[in-house]
C-alpha cells in the first residue's frame, strides 16, 4: 500500500488513514505537521482497485466503522480529530 | 493512483459564496472557520469532478451515485446531526448555538449506518390509511420538507437537495 511519509521528530509509530478531500484529516495533518513528528499517511480515496481494498481491511482491524480520519499511535487507535487525545498519545 | 483532480481558488470562492447564500436564506448556517469550510467546498468540488456529485468530502464515497446517494451534500444526515452535536459531520454546516460560539466544535461520531446494515435496511413504508387524499404527498429525505403534487419537484425549495432524494411519504 503507498504511504506517504512526514519527516520530522521519532515519537514512535504514527499512522493516519485518511481521504485527501476531508476537512478533519486536513486540520489532523496540520496538528501533525506543527507538532513536528514524524509520521506515514496514505489517502485512501486516492488509491485504486485492490491498494483500496486493503487499505480499507486494514483501517476495518483498528476501527470497525471504518471512518477519517483515523490515527493509528503506537497501537493506540484515536478515531476522528481530538487534538487533547492526539497530543496525549504522542507525549507533547 | 485516481488522477489529481485540480480545483482552482476561483472555483471555491464561488460555490462557498453560493453555498453561503444558500444556506443564510433557509435558516442554515456555514461554519465560520472559513479555512475548514473553504477546505470542505474544495472537496466537494474535487468529487463532482471525480465521481459526477457532491459525495460528502469527509467519508469514502464508492463513485455509483445510489448507493451514495445518502451522502451527497447535504447528506440525509445533516440535519439530526445539527440537532444533536450543533454541527454536520464535516462540519461544513454549524447550528446557531456553535455560530454564537456557546458550543465547540470537533469531529463527531459517525452516524450514516456501515455498509452492511445500509443493505438490510428495508425503505421505509407509506403511512396507510390516508388512502383517500387527492394527491401523493412527498418528503425530502435531507430536510424533511412535505408536499402534495404528482412528483417530487426538480429541487428542494428548501435545503435545494435534487428531486431523487425524496421519498413518498404518504
Ligand atoms: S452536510 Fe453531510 S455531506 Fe455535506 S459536508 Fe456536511 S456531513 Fe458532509
Amino acid at each position: 500500500m503507498e504511504m506517504k511519509h512526514v519527516k520530522g521528530k521519532n515519537k514512535g509509530n504514527i499512522m493516519m488513514y485518511a481521504l485527501s478531500t476531508c476537512g478533519w484529516c486536513k486540520k489532523t495533518k496540520r496538528l501533525l505537521n506543527e507538532m513536528g513528528v514524524e509520521y506515514d499517511y496514505t489517502d485512501v480515496d486516492l488509491l485504486e482497485g485492490e491498494e483500496k481494498a486493503k487499505a480499507m481491511e486494514e483501517l476495518e482491524h483498528w476501527n470497525p466503522r471504518r471512518s477519517f480520519p483515523t490515527l493509528v499511535i503506537n497501537n493506540e487507535c484515536i478515531v476522528g480529530y481530538q487534538e487533547e487525545k492526539i497530543k496525549e498519545a504522542i507525549g507533547a | 493512483m485516481s488522477d489529481r483532480v485540480e480545483v482552482t481558488g476561483k472555483e471555491v470562492d464561488k460555490l462557498y459564496e453560493r453555498l453561503n447564500r444558500e444556506a443564510e436564506a433557509s435558516g442554515y448556517h456555514l461554519n465560520t472557520d472559513v479555512e475548514h469550510t473553504k477546505d470542505l467546498v474544495e472537496g466537494l468540488l474535487v468529487n463532482e469532478k471525480r465521481y459526477g456529485y457532491w459525495a460528502c468530502p469527509c467519508r469514502l464515497a464508492e463513485g455509483i451515485k445510489e448507493k451514495d446517494l445518502d451522502i451527497i451534500c447535504p447528506c440525509d444526515y445533516r440535519d439530526p446531526d445539527l440537532n444533536d452535536y450543533g454541527t454536520c459531520y464535516c462540519a461544513l454546516y454549524v447550528s446557531q448555538a456553535v455560530l454564537k460560539g456557546e458550543k465547540n466544535l470537533g469531529s463527531i461520531p459517525e452516524r450514516r449506518p456501515s455498509s452492511e446494515e445500509r443493505k438490510r435496511a428495508k425503505p421505509k413504508s407509506i403511512a396507510k390509511g390516508v388512502s383517500s387524499l387527492p394527491l401523493p404527498v412527498w418528503r425530502c429525505k435531507v430536510c424533511g420538507y412535505l408536499c402534495a403534487r404528482e412528483d417530487p419537484p426538480e429541487v428542494c425549495p428548501i435545503c435545494k437537495a435534487k428531486k431523487e432524494r425524496f421519498e413518498r411519504f404518504i
